[in-house]
Order: structure tokens, then sequence, then C-alpha cells
């Protein structure tokens, strides 16, 4: 496990090394056609089910403009709905904890299992708490950290980081998963999906008894009642809830929404947009620890709430909507550069289209304007985004704001030569018939960046004349 | 109507024949074309690469160009885009501003103009091939065009028009990002381009020349068939 000086090197790398590191295992994953194709496959089921939920809607459309509404007026209230949320909240007998960034949300959950003289923690799915490399931090002051959904438990044994940050594992065949549980926890090798997960359950179940402190995430923030909804299909995130003494729940503060009823358009659209069923099964919302004369449910309830740049990304007027999303992963779904680079290239926490729209805001544009880069801006992310989220574009503004604030010297001298020649017409076209005359010599000396494009792709012929001398013999 | 050429500048330089065929599909269907030599890029290699101050000064030049003009009809959904969604926004708050409004308005990819301005499906084309529609993503995602050069290809006779598995995968092209990404960039041709050739057709059929460059690069480099054409091209050929 990486310790706290890799922890911090993982979220602040020196510019340029996080785009290396892209570059490099990029170029090792497209050679990688099995694992590709297995991605692809995987994902073609998701294709239909999503579909089929998507047609259940009376209009689709209709309901992506009332899903991104309730979220866009709660982002653009989040200065009333916070408030409103935490004195709800803490009226229920819950006590929220406002953390600026990761440093400070580690400490105040290291603070928390102190003050509870915890030993150990059982944990249901939950990115912030990868955005915030909670696990490690925990190991590192010695606590015993388990992970209960069953892809980021699968995730765990294998010493990774989550591959998509819906399903987790959704690169692992299932011998695999079988091997992997063979060796940690000594089971006989089986190729049935049901009796893996009976595996993984038989072995957990006994561990949520055994925790004093069960630490989840956070779908939604509901202000007017003051409840957490978390949204599962295992029921594992119900029992990290109930069984350990003390409840922990990690959010951004962009969860919030405003009205109880806004859940109404959201969670299916959720389970439809995130994994193409109908409702995800477990939709459960938690309003505080165990009341007076109730007989279940934690002595107390924690909500960690984390800015750790998202502020910042409120500030930009242009981008902020991107604080709508729902983290249900269908722009990863349907992103050609997600399929054929795989989860891990990206090196964040958030994978894919929005994941590269978000990180240079929460993580340093410098150092993370290379994922923007790499897109063809297809909009395919856009189109699937149930909150709407403009993430294409948002794509090339991040690249916008990067050329402004930190050019290559390289590339920007390239492109004023550009604007030059592109804004003289008898310029531009002698540069065009430079560039016919010279093609066949540049194949052969292969300067870059058309060695990179010649590598694995041919370039036609020039043809003998160009448009515009056609069109002047034509017009004669 | 008074059509006025919009050549995007790898078209002037690669592909000539693909503006001559919008010229003669257009004349054909009797109307008058014009093409203005002033006309040079429509500055979406900055624009995409970040570099908006560079592609303003290339945009607002663009816009001066084809003042006037009562339609602007290209044969590129990319270039197209870049004309009717991003200048408007590129040159809001500039002295262009409204006359990029304009433009926009009176700017058109080739095969939308003619089904959705001119009302025409039929040209009177034969094609005698089993093809295959390649959809540019700029086309399909920012002008919103997906039935339209279908409904060309289904009344040009004797062409067999077959779907692929990937109908809307991106063939990686993507301007600069396919030589700064160029394993991904790739990655992504060999995906659609796989797909389109499953459909054994003779022809992909394109309206954007930058995604027929990156196909036929990948196709010929790989010794693979078949070779893309442009829209315009099948429905400039052959008079039925």
């Amino acid at each position: 496990m990486s310790s706290p000086a890799t922890t911090a090197a993982a979220e602040h790398p020196r510019p340029g090394v996080a785009k290396k590191q892209f570059l490099h295992d990029a170029a090792e994953h497209v050679r990688d056609t099995g694992h590709r194709d297995f991605v692809r496959r995987a994902l073609g089921g998701y294709y239909l089910s999503r579909d089929t939920q998507k047609a259940r809607f009376r209009d689709w459309e209709q309901a992506r403009d009332a899903a991104s509404l309730a979220k866009w007026s709660a982002v653009n209230r989040l200065d009333e709905l916070l408030p409103e949320f935490v004195a709800n909240f803490e009226s229920g007998g819950g006590r929220v904890h406002w953390a600026r960034d990761a440093a400070e949300a580690r400490a105040i959950i290291l603070g928390l299992l102190a003050e509870a003289d915890a030993k150990a923690v059982i944990k249901s799915k939950c990115m912030t708490s990868e955005e915030i490399h909670l696990n490690a931090a925990l190991e590192e002051a010695g606590y015993g950290v388990v992970e209960s959904d069953l892809g980021e438990f699968i995730q765990q044994l294998r010493g990774e980081p989550p591959y998509h940050f819906v399903f987790p594992c959704m690169h692992v065949r299932r011998d695999e998963i079988s091997d992997l549980f063979g060796k940690h926890l000594g089971t006989e090798p089986t190729d049935s999906p049901e009796e893996l997960t009976m595996i993984a359950r038989r072995h957990l179940r006994r561990l949520y008894v055994e925790a004093d402190v069960g630490i989840t995430g956070a779908n939604f923030l509901v202000a007017e009642t003051g409840q957490i909804s978390i949204t599962e299909n295992e029921g594992n995130a119900r029992l990290t809830v109930a069984l350990p003494r003390i409840h922990i729940a990690i959010a951004g503060i962009e969860k919030l929404v405003a009205r109880l009823d806004d859940l109404a358009v959201l969670l299916p659209m959720l389970a439809a947009a995130g994994s193409g069923q109908p409702m995800t099964c477990y939709n459960t919302l938690y309003g505080g620890p165990r009341q007076a004369g109730e007989c279940d449910g934690p002595e107390a309830m924690h909500l960690v709430l984390l800015d750790n740049g998202r502020t910042a990304l409120l500030a930009d007027a242009e981008q902020r909507d991107a604080l709508q999303c729902i983290r249900c992963g269908a722009c990863l779904n349907v992103c050609p550069i997600f399929k054929n680079v795989g989860g891990f290239t990206y090196g964040t926490t958030y994978q894919g289209p929005i994941g590269s729209v978000i990180t240079p805001h929460l993580r340093g544009l410098a150092e993370w304007n290379h994922l923007s880069g790499a897109s063809s801006l297809c909009g395919a992310c856009t189109d699937a985004c149930p909150v709407r989220i403009d993430i294409h574009h948002h794509l090339l503004h991040n690249r916008r704001n990067a050329a402004r604030t930190a050019p290559s010297r390289l590339e920007r001298l390239g492109q004023r030569a550009f604007a030059f020649v592109a804004r003289r017409p008898w310029l531009f076209a002698a540069g065009g018939w430079l560039f016919r005359k010279t093609l066949p010599l540049a194949k052969t000396l292969r300067p870059p960046p058309l060695s990179a494009w010649l590598a694995t792709r041919d370039l036609p012929a020039a043809p003998r004349q160009s448009f515009r001398s056609a069109w002047r013999r034509r017009s004669r | 109507m008074h059509v006025s050429l919009f050549i995007p500048c790898f078209v002037d330089q690669l592909t000539p024949q693909v503006g001559l065929a919008v010229a003669t599909v257009l004349e054909r269907l009797g109307h008058t074309v014009e093409f203005r030599s002033a006309q040079t890029c429509c500055g979406q290699p900055s624009f995409n690469a970040g570099y908006w101050d560079e592609a303003r000064g290339v945009a607002s030049r663009a816009v001066e160009v084809f003042a006037g003009a009562e339609a602007v009809v290209g044969p590129s959904g990319s270039c197209v885009a870049m004309m009717k969604v991003f200048y408007p926004q590129l040159l809001a708050g500039t002295p262009h501003e409204t006359a990029a409004l304009d433009l926009a308005a009176r700017t058109f990819e080739f095969g939308e103009f003619l089904v959705n301005q001119l009302g025409v499906t039929d040209v009177g084309a034969r094609f005698p091939h089993r093809v295959s529609y390649h959809d540019g993503c700029h086309g399909l995602r920012e002008l919103r065009i997906r039935d339209e050069p279908r409904k060309l290809l289904a009344a040009v006779r004797d062409l067999e028009l077959v779907e692929c598995d990937e109908p809307e995968s991106c063939c990686g092209f993507g301007g600069l990002f396919s030589v700064k990404f160029p394993m991904v960039s790739t990655a992504m041709a060999e995906v659609k381009a796989g797909s389109l050739a499953r459909t054994d057709c003779d022809y992909i059929v394109s309206s954007d020349p930058s995604c027929q460059l990156q196909l036929d690069g990948w196709l010929s480099k790989n010794g693979k068939r078949p070779r893309t054409i442009h829209l315009a091209e099948v429905l400039a050929g052959e008079v039925a």
C-alpha cells in the first residue's frame, strides 16, 4: 500500500509526469486487443439494457431536462441549500464535518476513528473516499479496512484502484475472480457468478459484525429533509450503515438536491443511464443515527462534506454544470477513448470524459490538461449524459484555458504562424502548393508530426492541381 | 439559388474532386455556384487546440469573405460545424458577432442543404454498389445530421445501403488529436474501419473528408478494403 508521501505525489505530480504516464499506458493498452474486445463486449450488454430502460420513459429527453434542472438549480443555490441540509441533518442527530481538501478529510476521519476507539472499518462503494486516498491513510494508521461492494472487494484483493467508477472490476474475467478468491480466501474454483457472489458474501457477513465503523458515500443529499440517499445493488451499504457502531458518510458538496421529489427523476435516471436498470435494487434514505426507542442503526452518524476543488469549479460559470454530475458513468460507457485505453490509463479517480473535464479543476490544469487533449471531441459523452453536462465542449474550454495560462511555446509559435498564413489568401495558396509539391519528400523524411500519422496510416498522393486551380480552369 | 462553395483547406489541396462534385450536383439541380478564392481555412485546427485568439483572427476573416452570400455550402460536417456552431461563440463580443450569426444561419453541410433547404432527395444519380455510410461526429452531434445523407443514398439507383455495427462510433481523426495521441486515434480507426469492413461493402460513403483521410489511411496501411468515397462524388456520378 502507498505511503502518505506517494499519496501526495499521486495527487500533484510534477508537470508532464501524468501526461507521460498516460501516453505510455495508452500505447501499452491499445496493443492488448483481447482486453479491448473484452471491455467492448461487456459494454454491449449494457447498451441493450440501457436502451430498453430509456424506452420505458415517456420522454427520455424531457426526463433529462428535468434531471438537469434539478441538479443545476441545486448547484446554483449551494449557499442556501448547504445550511438548510446541515440544519435538518443535525436536527436528526447527525454531525457534519467540513473538509476543505483531501488531507483535511482524512484527518477528520482518522480523528473520528480514534474518538470511537475503533479497530476495524467496513466500507461500501464510495468514490469520494478514493478521491481522498482514504484506504491507504487508514491502513497506514493501523486500521483494518474491508471493501464490501463486490467489485470494490475484488479490486481491493487485486491491489488495484477501481477501473471504472461505477463498474470497478469490469475488466476482470470470471476465471480471474475465481483464482483470486482461491488464493485469498481458499475457496474452490467456480465459473458460476452466483457462487462467486456467495463466496464474497459469506466472507463479508462476519466482517460487518466485527467492524466498529462503517464508511459509505452518498449519491444525493436532500436539503429539505436532511437525508442522505444511497443507491446500491447488493445491500452491502445497508449493512455497512446498520451493523457497525458508527456510520461515517463522505460526500462532495455538489451532491445536494433541494427536494425529496427531485429523486423521483434522478433515481430512475441514475439507474437507466448508469447500469441499464429500471431502478437500482436498493435506494435508501438515511436521516440520522439510532433514535430513542429504536432497536437498530448506528449510535452515531457523521457526514464529511468535501470541497477539494469543487468551489473553484463552482466559480467557473462556463463549466459549473460539471458539478451536476451524478456519477452514473454513462459517458465512460460510450466513450471510444475509454474503451480503447481502459480505466487505469487515466491515472485519475474519475475516469473517462467527465474525469477529463473535472480532474484539471480538482487537481490542476497544468498537470491534467492532457486528458482534455486526449479526445477526438466526438461528443458521444454529451449525448449520453442524463443531466446534460456539456462534457465535450468543456474539454475544449480546458484546452483554451491551458493555452492561455500555460501554452507550449512551440505549439503557440506554430499556431501563430498558421493563423498568419491563413489570414493571407495568396500566402495560404502558396503554402498549399508547397505542401503538395513537397509531400512525396515529406513522406520519405517523415518529420514530426507527420511521422506520428505515417507510422500507422497512409496518406494519399497529392493531386496534380488544387481545387482552386481546377476551379479557375473549369470557369474559363 | 446562388450558392457559395466553402471548400475546406485539405479538400483544396488533397481531394479537389470532392469540391468539383459538389458544384456538379448543385448545377445539375439548376443552381448557380461560385467559389470565393479569398477563402482559406475555417480556423478549426487552432480552435480545437485551444488557441482561440489565433482562431478568432482566421474566423473573422472567413466571416468577411462570405459576407452577402445567399447560401454557403461545404462538403464537410466538421468545417461547417465550425462556422455554424462555433463561430458565433468564438466571435461573441467582437465586431464580427452579428456577421458570424448571420453566416451561421446561411451555412449548410452539403447533404443537409440538398434535403432540408432544397427539398431534394433524388438527384438522379446511379451508383451500382453496396455501400455503408460513416457518420462524422461533427455532422452527427453538432449539426444533428443523421437521416439526410441516408435519404439521398436511398434514392440513388442500384445502390444498396447497409449499416455497420458501430454506426455512431468515431473514426478517431480528431484533427491534431490524430498526431498528438496517435495510438488512441489509430485504435479508434481500427474499430470503426473494422466495423465498416465487416459489412462487406464496396465503398464507405462519408460527408467528411477528414474522416476519409483517417479511414482510408488505416485501411490502406493495413492492406484492407474497402475505400471511402464522398457523398458528393456518389451523387455527382453517372446520371441515371
